[in-house]
């Protein structure tokens, strides 16, 4: 997106309250910095506008949470629930990302270039997460529909409860949650991992030689609503 | 919810700076945990040979001369340094850990012994941090080391006494954020041991568990493994000794926690908003610790 405009928001003049209704007053296009963070929760959080947002620096919990539309960088570490409810847009960290990456989102593509801590990608509704890094115990509880992608090694119980998410892994498995099994990978698989990988940016990730895992059906099936579409 | 935070200087030119850097670490958790705040500084400055007692008074203008003077003659040793910090004190003594305690609580039972060791002292009260840390003088003191609690009480009684951190061994303190659901049955079961409790709150009986066990030989290593193996529930433990600073994860990891470390220091708090304000922050390398792994740093 080419920035129409560039405008400077500080967490040490405004608050989060502020900051956001300032967001969504902006025209699409408008490049906006965030600076002094300081691990504020809630930052650029149900903005709808193209914008392209970034985080100079540590934030705290549900950034770019409720989004639809914008792209946002943080330059740091973030809190729980970064991309939570996300429908549209990305959300980049740039360093580590603490629990629930992505919960519940919708849509859009959520990067965390260092490693994700515990529940990424919980009850993931659409959308991607791709995490560089490692990824916590239970990345992808109950993850109902889209991606979720981990360069590195995925922590205990994997995929815990997954519905139809579809979770690649390009290290080690420490363990696989129930009703979570490994799949052949298929040409598919291997288009899908190298447009999410080349989208993320990751290089390291070879799309041919990750893991694929996904529901065994055990735990849930909708024989009883089967003329449904889900 | 609580909050909890702690601090491990590395660079001996910060010691002068701990109380300025913990006072506001505590602060910003306040809205995590506004009935009551502590925090253990830890520092060696005790005169040589002599043991830190953190006493806490019954009330205001306490008479702390007839205290010492009651002490002379029961025990028949002046403390070696007398000092007062607000309604409360600290008395550094050639009692040793294994007496000194039970002693000093004799003469006068309404007087509490908060922590005791060469290094650590101890400082709770019922309020918000800010309140609490005007009232003892914290933002002033020196040390190499800091753990601290705000309180959102969950489990038993705002008091004084039902205040973090719990200082049950000679330079050991610990605090918690969460609850534990089974603590009761292991209460009892350290009872029936002999083990005496100061008050009905759960985190003091994981306090005394890891004091025992640590008594027996255990390193905080294998004194935290235990306690994730035998107390059920939520929580995020935070474990000082003299010379270490380690942190527990339970299986659920649904009690935050964040690790920053530069050069100077490791610090770590229930949410990254505590670590905002302290040096080169933006340096550190930052996570969240992983559930059931036992993270220590020591000297």
């Amino acid at each position: 997106m080419a920035g129409l405009t560039a405008v400077e928001l500080s967490c040490g003049d405004m608050t989060v309250r502020e900051i956001n209704s300032t967001l969504r007053g902006l025209p699409d296009g408008t490049v906006v910095r965030i600076s002094q963070p300081r691990g504020r929760h809630n930052l650029a959080v149900g903005i709808s506008g193209r914008l392209d947002i970034t985080i100079a620096g540590n934030a705290g919990y549900f950034i770019g949470g409720l989004c639809d539309g914008p792209d946002i960088t943080v330059a740091g570490f973030v809190g729980w629930s970064v991309g939570e409810n996300l429908g549209s847009g990305t959300v980049r960290v740039q360093g580590n990302a603490s629990e629930c990456v992505g919960a519940s989102a919708r849509g859009g593509l959520i990067v965390i270039e260092g490693d994700a801590s515990s529940r990424a990608g919980i009850s993931l509704k659409g959308g991607s997460i791709a995490v560089a890094g490692d990824a916590g115990h239970m990345t992808g509880f109950m993850a109902q529909a889209g991606t979720i992608l981990v360069g590195g090694d995925a922590a205990d119980s994997l995929g815990d409860s997954l519905y139809e998410t579809i979770i690649y892994v390009g290290g080690k498995i420490r363990s696989l949650g129930s009703d979570a099994r490994v799949e052949e990978l298929t040409e598919a698989d291997v288009a899908r991992v190298s447009e999410l990988a080349s989208a993320a940016g990751f290089s390291h990730v070879s799309a041919e030689n990750v893991t694929r895992v996904a529901s065994a059906k055990s735990l849930y099936r909708f024989d009883a609503l089967k003329d449904q579409r889900y | 919810m609580c909050g909890i935070v702690g601090i491990r200087l590395k660079n001996p030119g910060l010691f002068g700076d701990l109380g300025e850097l913990v006072v506001p670490m505590l602060d910003v958790l306040a809205a995590r945990g506004p009935d009551s705040t502590g925090v253990a500084i830890y520092c060696h400055d005790a005169p040589d040979g002599a043991i830190k007692y953190s006493l806490c008074a019954p009330g205001p203008n306490y008479d702390w001369p007839g205290y010492v003077a009651s002490l002379e003659a029961r025990a028949g040793v002046l403390p070696v340094e007398f000092r007062r910090r607000g309604r409360d004190a600290v008395i550094a003594t050639p009692l040793g850990p294994a007496t000194g305690p039970r002693l000093l609580q004799e003469i006068d039972p309404s007087v509490k012994v908060f922590g005791f060791g060469t290094a650590i002292e101890v400082y709770k009260d019922v309020g918000p941090a800010a309140e609490v840390c005007e009232r003892y003088g914290i933002q002033a003191m020196a040390g190499y080391q800091a753990i601290g609690h705000t309180r959102m009480a969950t489990e038993s009684a705002v008091t004084i006494e039902h205040s973090h951190p719990f200082a049950v061994a000679a330079d050991l303190a610990l605090v918690h954020n969460g609850s534990f659901s089974n603590y009761a049955t292991i209460r009892r079961r350290l009872a029936d041991d002999g083990v005496r409790f100061d008050t009905d709150n759960d985190s003091e009986v994981a306090a005394r568990y890891i004091a025992g066990l640590m008594a027996s030989g255990a390193d905080t290593d294998e004194a935290l493994r235990n306690t994730l193996k035998v107390f059920d529930g939520f929580f995020t433990l935070l474990l000082a000794t003299e010379h270490s600073m380690a942190i527990v994860r339970d299986s659920f990891a649904c009690k935050p926690m964040v690790v920053a470390e530069t050069a100077d220091y490791i610090a770590v708090a229930s949410e990254y908003v505590a670590l905002a304000d302290l040096p080169d922050i933006e340096k550190a390398e930052v996570f969240e610790p992983m559930p059931e792994e036992i993270y220590t740093w020591q000297a």
